[in-house]
């Protein structure tokens, strides 16, 4: 075998563990010893506003997932089942609202719904159902594509009406999917950030927006730190049970790599097709119709004045609203540049580092993936209560945000380009020795080359990610220095139509700029080769 | 209670490709049918329509007299033994054997009565609380015809219901199924290109080509 040396791998590694320890594991343990202050854990279990708090996160979470499973099954199973015309737009529709940033998704909601139910926890769990849909129907339809579809005739054969072979045989034997599904969508909801402070009414918490609030509005760290550790807690459990369950309820299904979809061929098939798609299709439109339509809408008609007004942050001569949309977007733009090129930088020297290590690169991997599981909002605030004292006092510097948006795109970036590394031939190294090439030398003409492609794919996620972030950059953004969600969060906060007209042409902006990210990261998955694939299903960071 | 299949001028086409083209075909009750024909040629297509798993684009269906081109399977009193059984893997043997009653909404004892007593008759006496993921090729085969005869259908359709066992077992069980079928009185239609196979289960053995108007 023909290796690289490992001094190679541990200079590689080196840095991105370094950034690592320092910016993750740190801030982490900071928050622990925060929160194990045995006052602030007492007493902020103690409050009652804290009980209701933590009631109001479970049972909207709890009802989010009941209905986005209910409104999915019926989708998952015309897409995983039946082939039609717009099957392939509706699953874009769907993906594109799924990697919409969270902000987004609640300016969408607040331009979609009459005001009547603005600003109601109804209209938050709606933005939940229409967000996650996508983690339903992809999920679910994905196993029930490989479920065979003889065995539900089977059941029909003896007796079983449609809901009865849905009962009796469909929904138990995917049950590891719809269970899967369901754990990521209590985990979105659960930890829901942005779609509150955008559409709910302003004493609305959850969980995260409490962890929020007390940190920075009311300063106090320790019941702010508490809470995280409390949400980490519940979260590690549910993720727990779901991974028991999948196990539990995995079976040796004869599982058949793509069924052949059909067209309907009865009545009832249409419009069963119909109905479903077209309805699934009108409710994820919707949304995003809405937020454009809104950007044109004025008290006096149709209007392209909140475009055209976007630099002026003066809403009458001498009145500034302390938001300037133009700037906004260019803080963003910079911000986006930074954090990619730290993500991308300090991702392609773990892949590589990962990719060449084997089996001592796999503790690099996991450390990597960690931040994954912990929500944007733990990791700002974590960044911001560690960074605040000499000598290291980094709140004020420009690089803070970046690096922290950097961290929540790293796992993105580390999952899309390893795959593709582990997949090279390592004989190709062998090759490369015998034809006289040294260790590192066929390591950087065999493997090196390899990287640059995935590492494209990788950066537009990275600039995806960083784009729409808003729990993390909640703590960490600078006053005065606002990017485009924030931004957002604060226009659609204000009274006044042109404000909130802002307000939706910064959301639309950033709609179709992450949605076209996407794409651009969708269509390049066909091209790269590799297990591992990022960006996708569950692989979604919520920002 | 047999009962008759009839086919009228059955078509039934997948995009442009014509699978089976005005079809023809009459089945007696209480015989056992054999529908012979090279793979391809539309012999499973033909009991899909029977059972109703596939709309025809034209023709009839009529079981016992009655057309049923617009009745869901669940309602056509048809069994299937599918060609690969498609036993459901989160049920035991016996609940899978039952489940054919279950449906019909017998009480839980006397399916598991039912159930043992269809599972004794094909020689799986005792299987009861077996994983169905458990079973060899040749066990499967016999719970999934138990399955589907438990239920008690008018009809019974099997396609090539013996492919894929080796010769010893394929000859034995090819006995035992003529026997189960005609101790059932079900009316029958099995899909095989096994001529052999077709000889020792069937009354009569018709050739797929044959039903259909003359090809030019």
């Amino acid at each position: 075998m023909n290796r690289p040396p490992r001094s190679l791998v541990a200079l590689l590694a080196i840095g991105p563990a370094a950034a690592l320890v320092v910016f993750y594991a740190w801030p982490f343990a900071t928050l622990l010893v925060e929160a194990l202050d045995a006052d602030a854990v007492r007493s902020t279990i103690r409050r009652p506003d804290t009980r209701e708090v933590l009631w109001f996160t479970l049972w909207q979470a709890v009802v989010s997932t009941a209905v986005t499973l209910a409104a999915g099954l019926a989708p998952a199973f015309l897409v995983a089942r039946y082939d039609f015309a717009g099957r392939r737009t509706l699953l874009a529709v769907l993906t594109a609202l799924f990697v919409l940033p969270t902000v987004v998704m609640g300016a969408a909601f607040l331009a979609l719904l009459p005001p009547s139910l603005d600003r109601t926890v109804w209209a938050v769990i709606g933005a939940h159902v229409v967000f996650n849909l996508a983690v339903v129907i992809r999920t679910v339809a994905t196993m029930w594509e490989h479920l065979p579809p003889d065995m539900e005739w089977a059941a029909a054969t003896l007796g079983a009406g449609t809901w009865r072979v849905a009962r009796e045989i469909s929904l138990p034997l995917l049950r590891p999917a719809i269970t899967g599904a369901a754990a990521i969508v209590f985990l979105f909801t659960f930890t829901s950030f942005g779609v509150i402070r955008v559409l709910a009414a302003p004493g609305t918490r959850t969980l995260e927006v409490e962890v929020w609030r007390r940190a920075t509005q009311l300063g106090d760290l320790g019941g702010a730190a508490a809470l995280s550790i409390l949400q980490l807690a519940v979260l590690a459990i549910v993720a727990g049970w779901s991974a028991w369950s999948q196990r539990r309820h995995a079976r040796a299904i004869d599982l058949r790599p793509g069924q052949r979809r059909r067209r309907a061929r009865t009545r009832r098939e249409r419009l069963a097709v119909v109905l479903i798609g077209g309805g699934t299709a009108l409710v994820c439109a919707a949304p995003l119709t809405a937020l454009v339509v809104r950007s044109f809408s004025t008290p006096t008609g149709w209007s392209t004045s909140a475009w055209r007004n976007l630099g002026r942050p003066e809403i009458r001569p001498g009145i500034r609203i302390g938001v300037d949309p133009w700037d906004a977007i260019r803080t963003s733009l910079v911000t986006c540049a930074w954090a990619t090129t730290f993500a991308v930088a300090a991702g392609a020297l773990a892949s590589l580092a990962i990719a060449a290590a084997r089996r001592a690169g796999r503790l690099l991997d996991l450390g990597l993936m960690l931040p994954i599981g912990t929500s944007a909002v733990t990791i700002g605030f974590g960044i911001l209560i560690t960074f605040d004292r000499p000598p290291v006092d980094w709140r004020a510097s420009w690089w803070l945000l970046p690096v922290g948006q950097a961290l929540i795109a790293l796992p993105f970036v580390v999952r899309t380009t390893t795959g593709v590394l582990r997949s090279i031939d390592p004989s190709l190294s062998d090759a490369a020795a015998t034809l006289g090439a040294r260790p590192w030398r066929a390591w950087w003409e065999v493997v090196v080359p390899h990287l640059w492609r995935p590492l494209t794919v990788a950066a537009a996620l990275a600039a995806a990610i960083s784009l729409g972030e808003f729990g993390a950059t909640s703590f960490l953004s600078r006053s005065g220095r606002e990017t485009i969600p924030i931004a957002i969060e604060r226009l659609l906060g204000r009274t006044g139509s042109l404000l909130q007209a802002q307000g939706y042409v910064l959301a639309t902006i950033l709609a179709v700029t992450t949605i076209v990210l996407m794409v651009l990261v969708d269509r390049s998955h066909d091209v790269l080769s590799g297990p591992h694939r990022a960006g996708r299903g569950e692989d979604r960071v919520r920002r | 209670m047999s009962t008759s299949v009839e086919l009228r001028d059955v078509t039934v086409s997948f995009g442009d490709a014509p699978v089976l083209s005005h079809i023809t075909l009459e089945v007696a009750p209480g015989e056992i049918l054999a529908l012979l024909g090279p793979s391809g040629s539309g012999k499973s297509t033909l009991l899909r329509v029977v059972a109703g798993i596939l709309a025809p684009d034209g023709g009839e269906v009529l079981i016992g007299g009655r057309a049923v081109t617009d009745l869901p399977t669940h309602r056509r009193g048809v069994g299937m033994v599918f060609q690969d059984n498609q036993l459901f893997p989160h049920r035991s043997t016996r609940d899978n054997v039952a489940f054919g009653l279950k449906m019909q909404g017998i009480g839980r004892d006397e399916r598991r009565r039912r159930a043992d007593e269809w599972l004794a008759r094909v020689g799986l006496d005792g299987f009861g609380a077996r994983a169905v993921t458990e079973l060899s090729g040749g066990e499967a085969k016999r719970v999934a015809l138990a399955r589907t005869l438990a239920a008690g259908p008018s009809v019974v359709l099997l396609d090539e219901p013996l492919t894929g066992l080796d010769r010893d077992l394929h000859d034995r069980l090819a006995a035992e199924l003529g026997d189960v079928l005609r101790g059932a009185a079900v009316t029958t239609i099995l899909v095989t290109h096994d001529r052999h196979e077709a000889r020792a289960i069937a009354d009569r053995t018709v050739h797929i080509t044959d039903l259909g108007p003359p090809r030019t």
